[in-house]
């Protein structure tokens, strides 16, 4: 039998997590909607000035946007496990690390990328300019990956445990806390008419420490989970 | 004459030798931080600009020094036990997090106390406080998903993983102040001499001692519970006269 090179081990894994999203949409739009909600209830929360929104827009984006990943990582690797594929794919010859990075990249396309393209209609119901926008989603198009990355470090850890979907929020939400700040950091320093660059920089760099260790970390953690 | 080093990685033997060491520490940690309240609170002259409020850096100080030196050791801790399978690193590891919780918070709470006469404000959102309240959160995730994992094995491994990712928040902890130039003032003491009045960084150094020594002691009395309690079934536990009472 022919063994699968590693790109086209990664392909295929993408492929399947994309297809079995897709035959469970309400999954997938249930996040997106979620994350909507949040945002839009702000306005109702704090009030219509615009001044103010306009302000507090990136910051609430970014928020919902966590909360959004947070809700969808339970599905990262449980139904796997639960029926039994996930121990399937760790006896499989070719390197756990970038089985993982498949499904990273899987869960990203699926939750991640729909609230970067989502983004800018919330941000204009805010009152953003044009230019913010852009900002706001090149921010989110870099930090969205890191909250999956990480976010599977978190899931494979509490993997079959119990109250495992509350404990990945509180082992997950610190380790994001320095995208948050870049990324609602580049869009203000934009506001003020400042250069973002050092901001979308420090988060291209977190994508790549993220891209590096992640996938190794989380195979550790599926390994200790599983045994 | 040669030693062996690995003699007290085991349980057994740590046991003992750690209900040995804690009076020894128990002792000095009374002693200097008697001192270090003497020369805190009468010896140290009155500051120039924060007046006696001030003086809530002496265990301020070092408590944020230690719950940051805590988390890199019971990082370290881990990821011994995680690549050697040492049972005793792993016992440390969790035996050190609460420790290191407790000075995480007085840390942000003492801040909070300082920072009002000195701030007006309880809290600001500033870049070190930020940081160190997501230490208290990175601390309080190693214990919760020690906790809720019933294999004490499985429950090591995992913890010890977490804090090993989590360990890449202390270094901006330690530069937050330098990074971003916000309200929380630089350090003090440097390397190459220092602006305090020498009374006061002796308190200082007394307190930090009395708290270093406090935590050793701590971590020790605890990580001989869990010895017992993961040992409980091995025949040298049940030899133990306080276990046998």
């Amino acid at each position: 039998m022919k063994k699968l090179s590693l790109l086209s081990l990664l392909l295929l894994v993408i492929r399947r997590d994309l297809l079995l999203a897709m035959r469970r949409r309400a999954d997938v739009l249930t996040t997106l909607i979620f994350f909507v909600m949040v945002v839009s209830l702000f306005p109702l929360g704090v009030g219509p000035e615009l001044d103010m929104l306009r302000k507090m827009a990136p910051g609430v984006v970014w928020v919902a946007a966590l909360l959004a990943s947070m809700l969808s990582l339970a599905r990262l690797f449980a139904a796997d496990h639960a029926d039994g594929t996930l121990e399937q794919m760790m006896l499989a010859p070719q390197s756990l690390s970038v089985l993982v990075l498949g499904k990273m990249i899987a869960h990203w396309m699926v939750s991640g990328l729909p609230l970067v393209l989502m983004a800018p209609v919330l941000g204009l119901q805010f009152d953003m300019p044009p230019q913010s926008l852009g900002i706001l989603m090149l921010g989110l198009l870099l930090g969205t990956p890191v909250l999956s990355m990480l976010g599977a470090v978190g899931a494979a850890l509490t993997l079959g445990l119990r109250g495992g979907g509350v404990l990945v929020s509180l082992l997950v939400l610190p380790l994001c806390i320095p995208v948050l700040i870049f990324g609602t950091g580049a869009v203000e320093a934009v506001n003020s008419g400042l250069n973002p660059n050092a901001n979308l920089a420090l988060m291209g760099a977190i994508v790549t420490m993220a891209l590096v260790f992640t996938p190794w970390v989380t195979a550790q953690a599926l390994r200790i989970s599983m045994e | 004459m040669a030693i062996n080093w690995f003699k007290y990685s085991a349980p057994t033997n740590f046991y003992s030798l750690a209900g040995k060491l804690i009076p020894w520490f128990a002792v000095a940690s009374l002693l200097f931080f008697v001192a270090g309240m003497y020369f805190g609170f009468v010896v140290a002259p009155t500051d120039a600009v924060q007046g006696e409020a001030y003086r809530i850096m002496f265990i301020h100080v070092p408590a944020s020094i230690l719950s940051m030196f805590i988390y890199l050791i019971m990082a370290g801790y881990a990821a011994l036990g995680l690549i050697f399978k040492t049972r005793l690193s792993s016992m440390m590891a969790s035996a050190l997090a609460p420790t290191g919780a407790l000075f995480a918070f007085i840390s942000l709470w003492t801040g909070a106390l300082w920072g009002k006469p000195m701030w007006g404000a309880w809290w600001v959102w500033d870049a070190r406080l930020t940081s160190e309240l997501i230490l208290l959160f990175l601390y309080l995730g190693f214990i919760a998903l020690h906790a809720s994992i019933d294999d004490p094995r499985r429950a090591d491994r995992a913890a010890a993983l977490l804090a090993i990712v989590g360990s890449v928040n202390v270094p901006i902890i330690y530069f937050s102040v330098k990074w971003w130039n916000t309200l929380h003032q630089g350090s003090t003491i440097k390397f190459s001499g220092t602006s305090m009045h020498v009374a006061m960084q002796q308190a200082l150094l007394l307190m930090l001692l009395a708290c270093w020594c406090y935590a050793i002691v701590v971590a020790l009395a605890r990580v001989r519970s869990i010895i017992l309690e993961r040992e409980g079934a091995t025949q040298w536990v049940g030899e133990l006269s306080e276990v046998q009472r």
